[in-house]
C-alpha cells in the first residue's frame, strides 16, 4: 500500500502541462475560448468573409464593352438576373432540386425507419456500409457509370427490352420536357443521378431523427386508439420532421448548387451551377454569377422560414 | 360478478425464456388489481400481453367476454399508464390528453372540454398550454392518467406509474389512484416491484416470480399467509423456518412462515410459543428496531417497538410468539 499518499490534497502538479491542466480546470470558460477560437475565426473571416465578398459582387455591374468591372452600386445585375433565359435557368433548377428532395425523401423514409428501429448488430452495419459505400467512390466515377448505364445501348435499356417492357421506355422519353433521345439525355436521367447521389444524405438525418424516437411514444399513440396511419401522420412524422427537414436541406441545397451532373447527364440547359460556372469563368461576369449564387441562399432562406412556422423544428 | 379480464394458461417466450408460464388470471370489473413481483418476473409482459402490445406464444385471453389475441392496442378499450409516462413531447399538455378523443375523431371543442375536465380531474388545471418538457416528475404522472382516462377505458392498465416518483410524493398519489379508483370503478390493473405500493392499495394481488403466479390473494392473505418461500421473502421479508425449527416447535409442516412483527422479544405468557438464542444485530428503522436473533444458526428478524431496549449484541434472549401466526408453506 506504498502507493496511497500521506496527505489528504496532493502537491501542486510541477511543469508547464501541470500548471496549465490546472489553470483550466479553475478557468473552464478560457478552455472552451481556446479550443473553439480558431475554428471560429476561419469560419467568420475566411468563409462567411468571403461569401459576403462576393455577395457584394453582386451589386456591382460589368461594362459591356470594356468587360472591366464597374464598381459602383446598382442593382443592374439583378435585372439581368431576373430575364427570361436566367428566369428559365432558375425555375428549371428550383424544380429539380425540389422534386428530387421530395422523392429522396420518399425512397429515404423507410430505408431510415427500417435500420432505426428493427436493424439491429450486423444489420445495422451492414445498413451503414450500404448507404455510405457510395461515397467512398469518386463522384465523377459514379456518375460515368450512370451515364453508361442510362446510354441507348446502356444496360438498363438492355434490361426492359428482356422484359419485353421496352415500349414503356420509349413512351416515357416520348413524352415532352422528362423525355428525350434516351435517358442519358434527358430531365429524367438528371433526375436519376441526383437521387441516387445525395441519397445518402437524406438517409442518415432521418435515420438519426427516427432513432431518437423512443418506441413507447408509438405503443402510447396506438394505445390510445390511434390506427398505424394515424400515428404516423401525428406522432412518427412530426418527431422525424427535423431530420427530414436536415436532409432536405442537404439534398435541396446540393442539387441547386451541382454543375457537374447537369453537364454530364441531360439535355444541354443550364442549371444555377453551369450558369455561375460558365459566367464567372468563360464570361467573365462575375457581378451575374455571385447574383446566381445568391439565389440558393434566398431560397434556402425562405424554405427553412418556412419549415420553422410549421413547426418543424418544435421537437429540438 | 363480470369478468374483466381472464388469462387461461397464456404463456409468452421470448425464444428459449418464458418470460410468462401457463398463467391464469381472473381479475373483476371494478376492482383493484396488483402484479408484484422482481424484475423479469413476467408481470409487465403480462400487462403488455392486455393492453395489445404483445401476443401471447400459448393460451387464451380475454377482455369482458371477447377474445382479444390478434386484437391489436388501437381497438382494444383498455389504456396503459406507462413506466416513464410516454408523453408525446412535440404537443401541449392539452393536446397530449386530448389525443385519444382526437384520432377517434371527436370535435376540437368536444376534445377541449373533456381535456380540460380530465386536467381537472388530476388536480392540473389551466396546465393546457404548457409543454411535458416544463413539467415536473409527478406533474407528467398526473398527465398520463388524465391521457388514459380522457378515453372512459373499461380497464386501466398502470406500468409501475409511481416508480420514478419520491416518497412522499408517491405516497400521496397512492391514496389518490386508490380513491379515484373507488369514485370512477374502472378496473385497474397495476404492476409494480413494491410490496407496499401492493398491500396498500390493491384489493387483490398476484404476486409473480419467473413468469408464474406463486400466490394470488388478498392484501392480508399474501401477507400473512405466503404459500411458498419466495412469497414470504419477497412480501414484507417474513422469517422462513427450517423443518428443524418446525419439529422443534412441533409442526408437521417442512418449512413456516413467521412475520417479524409476531414475535416479542420477551419469555412466553400463556399459550405461547418461543425460542432461545442470541441477538446478533440490531438496526434502527425509525418505528422499529430491527433485531436479528441467531437461533442454532438460523437467523430470525424481529420488529421490536421503538420504544423497547433491545438487548446487547451477544447477550441471550428469549423469543416468542402466538401459534396462530406461525404460517405453515406449501414448498421450499
Amino acid at each position: 500500500m506504498t502507493i496511497v499518499a500521506e496527505s489528504i490534497i496532493l502537491p501542486e502538479r510541477r511543469g508547464t502541462a501541470g500548471r496549465l491542466s490546472d489553470f483550466f480546470w479553475r478557468h473552464p470558460r478560457v478552455l472552451l475560448a481556446v479550443l473553439l477560437g480558431p475554428p471560429l475565426l476561419w469560419l467568420g473571416v475566411v468563409y462567411l468573409g468571403s461569401l459576403f465578398a462576393l455577395l457584394l459582387q453582386s451589386f456591382f455591374s460589368i461594362d459591356d464593352f470594356s468587360g472591366l468591372i464597374n464598381y459602383e452600386f446598382t442593382l443592374a445585375t439583378y435585372r439581368q438576373l431576373l430575364s427570361e433565359t436566367n428566369l428559365d435557368i432558375i425555375i428549371r433548377t428550383v424544380t429539380m432540386a425540389a422534386v428530387v428532395t421530395l422523392v429522396s425523401a420518399l425512397i429515404a423514409f423507410p430505408i431510415a425507419y427500417y435500420a432505426a428501429r428493427y436493424a439491429r448488430g450486423k444489420w445495422k452495419v451492414l445498413f451503414y456500409l450500404g448507404v455510405m459505400l457510395p461515397l467512398w467512390s469518386s463522384y465523377l466515377v459514379k456518375i460515368y457509370a450512370w451515364k453508361l448505364i442510362l446510354a441507348k445501348e446502356g444496360i438498363l435499356t438492355w434490361f426492359f427490352e428482356k422484359l419485353n417492357l421496352l415500349w414503356l421506355l420509349d413512351a416515357w422519353l416520348a413524352l415532352p420536357v422528362v423525355g428525350g433521345n434516351s435517358l442519358s439525355v434527358s430531365y429524367t436521367g438528371t433526375f436519376i443521378v441526383f437521387v441516387y447521389v445525395w441519397m445518402p444524405f437524406m438517409i442518415l438525418p432521418i435515420q438519426a431523427a427516427l432513432e431518437r424516437v423512443p418506441s413507447n411514444l408509438i405503443e402510447a399513440s396506438s394505445d390510445l386508439g390511434g390506427t398505424p396511419a394515424q400515428t404516423f401522420r401525428h406522432v412518427l412524422f412530426p418527431l422525424a420532421l427535423p431530420g427530414i427537414v436536415a436532409g432536405s436541406i442537404f439534398t435541396f441545397s446540393l442539387t441547386l448548387g451541382d454543375y457537374i451532373i447537369p453537364q454530364i447527364i441531360g439535355s444541354s440547359r443550364l442549371f444555377i451551377g453551369q450558369a455561375v460556372y460558365a459566367q464567372q469563368g468563360t464570361a467573365g461576369n462575375i457581378p451575374l454569377a455571385a447574383a446566381f449564387t445568391v439565389v440558393p441562399i434566398v431560397i434556402m432562406g425562405i424554405y427553412l422560414w418556412m419549415a420553422n412556422r410549421m413547426g418543424a423544428f418544435d421537437a429540438l | 360478478m363480470t369478468t374483466a379480464v381472464l388469462f387461461d394458461n397464456v404463456s409468452r417466450y421470448f425464444g428459449a425464456v418464458r418470460a410468462v408460464d401457463r398463467v391464469n388470471l381472473d381479475i373483476a370489473e371494478g376492482e383493484f388489481f396488483a402484479m408484484l413481483g422482481p424484475s423479469g418476473s413476467g408481470k409487465t409482459t403480462c400487462l403488455r400481453l392486455m393492453a395489445g402490445f404483445d401476443q401471447p406464444t400459448g393460451g387464451h385471453i380475454e377482455i369482458f367476454g371477447e377474445t382479444a389475441e390478434g386484437v391489436p392496442p388501437y381497438r382494444r378499450s383498455v389504456n396503459t399508464v406507462f413506466q416513464d409516462y410516454a408523453l408525446f413531447p412535440h404537443l401541449s399538455i392539452l393536446d397530449n390528453v386530448a389525443y385519444g378523443l382526437m384520432v377517434k375523431g371527436a370535435g376540437r371543442e368536444e376534445r377541449r372540454k373533456a381535456a380540460e375536465d380530465a386536467l381537472a380531474m388530476v388536480k392540473l388545471p389551466g396546465y393546457g398550454t404548457r409543454r411535458p418538457g416544463q413539467l415536473s416528475g409527478g406533474q407528467r404522472q398526473r398527465v398520463a392518467l388524465a391521457r388514459a382516462l380522457v378515453n372512459k377505458p373499461k380497464v386501466l392498465l398502470l406500468d409501475e406509474p409511481l416508480g420514478a416518483l419520491d416518497l412522499k410524493l408517491r405516497e400521496q398519489m397512492q391514496e389518490e389512484l386508490k380513491s379515484l379508483q373507488k369514485s370512477l370503478g374502472i378496473t385497474f390493473i397495476f404492476v409494480t416491484h413494491d410490496q407496499g405500493e401492493a398491500l396498500s392499495m390493491a384489493d387483490r394481488i398476484a404476486v409473480f416470480n419467473e413468469g408464474q403466479i406463486q400466490q394470488l390473494g388478498s392484501p392480508e392473505e399474501v401477507y400473512n399467509q405466503p404459500k411458498t418461500r419466495f412469497v414470504a421473502d419477497f412480501v414484507g421479508s417474513s422469517n422462513v423456518l427450517s423443518t428443524k425449527l418446525c419439529q422443534r416447535l412441533g409442526l408437521k409442516a417442512a418449512f413456516a412462515s413467521l412475520r417479524p412483527e409476531a414475535i416479542v422479544l420477551a419469555a412466553p405468557s400463556n399459550g405461547a410459543l418461543s425460542l432461545a438464542g442470541t441477538v446478533a444485530g440490531q438496526s434502527f428503522l425509525g418505528a422499529t428496531n430491527r433485531v436479528v436473533v441467531d437461533v442454532d444458526g438460523a437467523r430470525i428478524a424481529v420488529a421490536s417497538p421503538a420504544a423497547h431496549v433491545v438487548p446487547a449484541i451477544g447477550s441471550p434472549v428469549t423469543i416468542s410468539f402466538a401459534a396462530r401466526d406461525l404460517h405453515p408453506m406449501e414448498d421450499a
